[in-house]
């Protein structure tokens, strides 16, 4: 509580009393996106030990769009990404306050009774960091469907094809499904993570700042998967690159110090965004 | 100025380092090089290792004590990876470290370090106490290699978990975001992936028991054994026979490094030829098993680089 209190006096102080955003504003601010809704985030807090991380997020995500967060470093984008498939609780500390409607059947991701295994399943992973695990690139897409009960060869064969094929990897690597994972580069590795997480047909897959760590040609050939991929799938992304949110999402949401500030068309962010906060940031001012 | 002291300690610092090198080096050399001379006349005789000891130091062999030292220490490494690898990875994987548990798994925790310390006649006493009295295993094989593991474990244990530690999270939570389980977790990645380092504190283990003779006379092995184990092996299918297999744990044993010292203390100069030779023979061993545990060790880490 008093931290918040005094990161506000410190927002009142840098960008004046004028701009803080007042509660109707931000009822005002948060547009609901058109067409079916896949999450619905009421209210969430989440915290870590004492610490707030998010507050109050009210959110609606989008089916088979793609939903970008942006925000400065700390604002709590990563850790509301980490909600949707509370990766958190691998953790201790973690608690959640409010609910995160997974439709169409309404079931709340943040009720601590959730079947995690099936959760995760339903909604996929992309992280920071290429994170192939040390085995052959076959056994690292068809590992999602042996831990999730597949022992059919020749389904687990075609479901890693198609899996490969998606991600734009498979004329790559059909030759040495066998060579390991890490023989392939930085790119290569995150095109097979998202492999790896698509291969078990998720509803949703969250992508963790998933560029980060490549060069700007990779970047654009995993940009274009993600794009490709939204005609079957909701996609959820954490990026502190701006254009990167600009070319490829639909939706926007700002977030500074653990809270949504802005949700909107990815259009209108950039252009006519109604927050000042929003602006200043989009323009450069702060980040 | 500065430039001039900076490039002087340059050279000084690599010659002292070297020196002391050489003094380890040289300490090491000297240990091998005089028992394989002392020892020479014996170890470059066959019947030496075929050949049970005697009251007559030319007809003396190791033949009961290297077969004694290759079954316990086999006890030791099954007994000590069995217990060592599923505790460490309990300690790193699943103890909350929260609530009154909580609390009894951190005392735990910061003595096991502390047990790796403790003299090994003490585990010899533990042993002689619980393996011997209380579940009367006797003077035998069995109780050895069980003795021998108490004094492994803690190496294992914080080796094991020290491996675990090395696993970069990404890993971890790339197996949780695809619906694997704890338990698959375990058994697909942090398993497989810290084998490495857990046969490196396997290695420092078995290379301090594999000399200790305190804790193992201390639970009564015996320096004169003119017999060996039963043979557990038969010439019918499955060519194992179950219950020579209790015969083999039940027996009694010596090991190497009893059987040397019971030689040094004898007054006879001959004597102190077959000590040296058996001394000589204890560092192959010795060798071997490093060089098993290195070779193994490669293997893995070569398949598990990140």
């Amino acid at each position: 509580m008093v931290i918040g209190t005094m990161i506000d006096s410190i927002k009142n102080l840098f960008l004046g009393a004028s701009d803080r955003v007042s509660a109707e504003e931000k009822t005002r601010a948060m547009q609901k996106p058109e067409g079916e809704i896949k999450l619905e985030v009421k209210d969430l807090n989440f915290s870590y030990g004492d610490f707030r991380a998010l507050k109050n997020i009210n959110l609606n995500i989008p089916t088979k769009k793609i939903t970008a967060l942006i925000g400065p470093s700390g604002c709590g984008k990563t850790t509301l990404l980490r909600c949707f498939n509370r990766m958190h609780d691998l953790y201790p500390g973690s608690r959640y306050e409010g609910a995160i409607i997974f439709h169409p059947d309404g079931i709340n991701i943040a009720s601590p009774h959730i079947d995690l295994l099936d959760l995760r399943r339903r909604i996929g992973m992309v992280f920071q960091r290429p994170n192939p695990f040390p085995k052959s690139i076959f056994e690292n897409v068809a590992y999602g469907l042996r831990v999730n009960g597949v022992r059919d060869k020749n389904l687990i064969n075609e479901r890693v094809e198609w899996a490969l094929n998606s991600a734009a990897l498979w004329d790559e690597v059909k030759d040495r499904l066998d060579a390991n994972a890490y023989s392939l580069s930085g790119g290569q590795q995150q095109r097979l993570c998202i492999a790896r997480a698509i291969a078990i047909e998720p509803d949703i897959v969250l992508f963790d700042e998933p560029t980060s760590a490549l060069d700007p040609i990779s970047t654009s050939k995993i940009e274009e998967l993600i794009i490709k991929l939204k005609e079957k799938l909701t996609i959820i992304i954490v990026t502190h690159n701006m254009q990167q949110a600009a070319r490829v999402s639909d939706y926007t949401g700002f977030m500074y110090l653990g809270e949504l500030i802005e949700f909107d068309r990815t259009k209108k962010i950039f252009t006519v965004p109604s927050q000042k906060l929003t602006e200043d940031y989009i323009t450069g001012r702060f980040g | 100025m500065n430039k001039k002291l900076n490039s002087r300690s340059d050279i000084l610092f690599p010659i002292l380092g070297f020196l002391a090198f050489l003094i380890v080096i040289s300490f090491m050399l000297t240990l091998i090089i005089d028992v394989f001379i002392d020892g020479f006349e014996k170890i470059k005789d066959p019947s030496f290792y075929t050949s049970y000891p005697s009251r007559f130091p030319s007809q003396a062999g190791i033949l009961s004590g290297w077969i004694g030292t290759l079954l316990v220490m086999a006890g030791a490494i099954f007994w000590s990876l069995l217990i060592g690898i599923p505790a460490g990875i309990y300690l790193e994987e699943y103890a909350t470290k929260r609530g009154i548990f909580g609390k009894i798994e951190t005392i735990i925790e910061l003595n096991i370090n502390n047990l790796a310390a403790v003299p090994a006649i003490i585990y010899g006493l533990l042993a002689l106490g619980i393996f011997v009295y209380r579940f009367k295993f006797g003077e035998s094989i069995l109780t050895a290699g069980l003795t021998l593991s108490i004094l492994m474990l803690p190496v294992i244990v914080v080796n094991t978990r020290e491996a675990i530690r090395r696993i970069p999270r990404d890993i971890r939570e790339g197996a949780y975001a695809v619906g694997a389980t704890k338990w698959d977790t375990v058994r697909d990645h942090i398993l497989p992936y810290s084998l490495g380092g857990i046969l490196t504190g396997l290695i420092i283990a078995a290379s301090r028991a594999i000399g200790e003779t305190a804790p193992l006379v201390t639970i009564g092995a015996l320096t004169f054994i003119a017999f060996l184990p039963p043979s557990p092996f038969t010439s019918e299918f499955p060519f194992i026979a179950p219950d020579k297999i209790w015969e083999v744990l039940m027996s009694p044993f010596t090991v190497l490094p009893i059987q040397i010292f019971n030689w040094v203390s004898r007054p006879q100069a001959a004597f102190q030829i077959n000590a040296a030779a058996a001394g000589f023979v204890l560092l192959i061993l010795t060798v071997l098993m490093n060089a098993l545990a290195y070779y193994f060790r490669q293997k893995v880490r070569r398949k598990y680089i990140w």
